[in-house]
């Protein structure tokens, strides 16, 4: 009896492969289409993983990937033995934390108000001015901050010494970045972010203000009571998705604010820019590349995870 | 979204309509003041600091960069491989996203998931470093601000997702007439998408235009610096503004007491931004469009 279920398996199963070969001669320019995109995958993206060995060895440029010595996990383990790793890991959660809430609470409150204040000219300029800063790029963001928070000189140092505070050293103190970087950050990234709310409120049901208009009810309590929960799946979606990059650090913000100004590493400092300097100096090959396949690892089973949470609240997320 | 009756027009509203206008202030106020400060004379911004009304103002910034070598090099170099990357980048998404688009396809959902894994995982920096010095050559080559950037993966999904919601009847019909998958995409897809052809062409173009990392990792040749990644060289070495601020400093060595060279760095990064903020009133509505779209896609 066993038998003829397996014998009928095989063939269905056959028949499955047999089919998805016979596709490619069908649709033949379809999949020739495909080719650049395909050949370009090949090269930039799954190329380097076959470079993922180098976490397993002593990489020595001259010797290449194939020649250089194994050292199995000793790479690991001497990033691990390091002071650095704590404090690279913690500034990556500590500071994305920090971007993923100021930067959810802002758009949220700049999309209420736009839609709340309804279609005038002034919205409509606001809204176009709001999502400017997205595409100006970190470098000249830096170059902005620097008109800013140059002491002395700079506009926060010239309204400290006008209101008699001591004047804060930027460029020298570490503490204060997490703060200026969430700040820089939710700059460029609120208005974008807004954006995708307004679209969202666009699509909550006008009947149900209505109704609580009728019912006497306040703007402040419609927004609470009816906008805020009827966005929550968007929310949710979205925080679950920034979530799910908690393990990679933003170079393109950090290092054109920070550059190679040691004095501000201990609070900036994440996993990216640790590794993107040390390639930059040509240093420790082995090392970074066993810090970037333990990113990548558990980068990609933390978005598995926040993936499959996201598909729970909504069904319809789904790429494809 | 419900409005207020008309005629009431409560102490709530104004206080919202200030908030509103403080935070579109907040957006171009630092923009402005970047713009201002540049035109500013390099003897005011020493003595009075950053001042949104200068003391004086002085056009020497932008002589100087324009006579020196370095940032109308950086300009061409990083105008070519943005337009060039960007035609290109286009090019291969376009392709690409058409096939995954049609239902014709048994292995869309394989061939799919091959691009979609990579936007979940990466070899990281150390092998791709690897691959693009010693393996494809392209150190010090300005085709490494092209190649590796050309496909951007969320793009082309956006883009498929668009050709998706072209009605099937259409493709339909042109293939009973016996036209070529090639002339459906080129006479039947490609004009009906231009707006999405247009806001995903900006993204890329955007994306370009702020390529620095590559300048950084493969680039020791001056010459083949990005616009962007001179302005962080302007902000972290002082000397590299001073050199360029000489040159506007023998202009007028009689007139001017100290070389330009904070406002050449200012200079440098309004110049670095000029196109997409001039450009940006015209283009915005498509990257609203763009965005809803995206995010309506999920």
């Amino acid at each position: 009896m066993a038998d003829s279920k397996k014998t009928k398996r095989a063939p269905r199963e056959r028949k499955r492969l047999a089919g998805r070969l016979k596709d490619l001669v069908t649709n033949w320019p379809l999949y020739i289409l495909l080719v650049p995109g395909l050949l370009f995958v090949l090269i930039f993206s799954y190329g380097p993983m076959v470079g993922i060995v180098i976490a397993f060895e002593d990489f020595n440029p001259i010797q290449g990937l194939f020649g250089s010595p194994f050292v199995g996990f000793q790479n690991f383990q001497i990033f691990f033995e390091g002071q650095q790793w704590l404090q690279v890991t913690f500034n990556t959660f500590f500071l994305n934390a920090l971007f993923i809430a100021s930067g959810t609470v802002a758009s949220l409150f700049i999309a209420i108000l736009l839609t709340e204040l309804g279609k005038s000219v002034l919205v409509r300029v606001v809204q176009t001015v709001v999502i400017l800063p997205n595409f100006i790029s970190w470098p000249i963001i830096a170059m902005i901050a620097l008109v800013f928070l140059q002491s002395p000189q700079g506009v926060v140092d010239e309204l400290m010494t006008r209101f008699h505070l001591p004047p804060t050293q930027f460029y020298s103190d570490p503490n204060v970045w997490p703060v200026t970087l969430m700040i820089l950050n939710t700059w460029k990234g609120a208005g974008f972010g807004a954006i995708i709310y307004m679209a969202s409120i666009m699509g909550i049901d006008k009947e149900m203000y209505e109704a609580a208009r009728i019912d006497g009810a306040t703007r402040m309590q419609m927004i609470f009571r009816i906008t805020l929960p009827m966005l929550r799946p968007m929310i949710a979606i979205l925080l679950l998705l920034s979530v799910g990059g908690m393990f990679k650090g933003n170079t393109d913000m950090i290092y054109s604010m920070v550059g190679n100004n040691s004095l501000l590493y201990s609070t900036t400092n994440v996993i990216d820019t640790y590794v993107f300097r040390n390639v930059l100096n040509g240093i420790g090959f082995g090392i970074n590349g066993a810090v970037g396949l333990m990113q990548s690892l558990l980068g990609f089973a933390l978005v598995l995870l926040m993936n499959w949470l996201a598909k729970k609240i909504d069904p319809d997320y789904a790429l494809f | 979204m419900v409005v207020l009756e008309k005629g009431k027009f409560g102490v709530g509203k104004l206080l919202a309509y200030l908030v509103a206008i403080l935070i579109g202030w907040a957006c171009l106020y630092p923009v402005l003041l970047l713009l201002i400060s540049s035109f500013t004379s390099e003897g005011s911004l020493l003595r009075y600091g950053y001042q949104f009304i200068p003391h004086k103002l002085s056009v020497l910034a932008y002589q100087s960069i324009f006579i020196s070598n370095t940032v109308p090099q950086a300009y061409l170099v990083t105008v070519f491989f943005t337009v060039v990357g960007t035609i290109l980048s286009l090019l291969i998404t376009f392709l690409t996203a058409y096939p995954l688009s049609s239902n014709k396809l048994k292995n869309r959902q394989w061939v799919i998931m091959i691009f979609y894994f990579t936007m979940l995982f990466s070899g990281g920096l150390v092998p791709t470093y690897i691959l693009i010095t010693q393996y494809l050559q392209l150190a010090n080559s300005i085709w490494v601000y092209i190649f590796p950037s050309l496909l951007n993966v969320w793009n082309m999904f956006v883009m498929m997702n668009y050709f998706r919601s072209i009605p099937s009847e259409l493709y339909e019909a042109a293939r009973t007439e016996g036209a070529s998958e090639l002339r459906i995409l080129f006479g039947i897809v490609l004009p009906l998408s231009l707006p999405a052809i247009a806001t995903i062409g900006l993204f890329y173009a955007v994306g370009y235009w702020g390529e620095w990392q590559q300048a950084a990792l493969y680039m020791t040749n001056e010459s083949l610096w990005s616009l962007q990644f001179l302005i962080m060289n302007l902000l972290q070495n002082i000397s590299i503004a001073q050199s360029i601020a000489q040159a506007g400093f023998a202009l007028a060595s009689n007139t001017v007491s100290v070389a330009p060279a904070d406002t050449v760095r200012l200079a440098t990064a309004v110049v670095t931004m000029g196109p997409i903020v001039l450009l940006f009133p015209f283009l915005q509505r498509f990257f609203v469009t763009g965005l809803t779209v995206g995010a309506i896609k999920g």
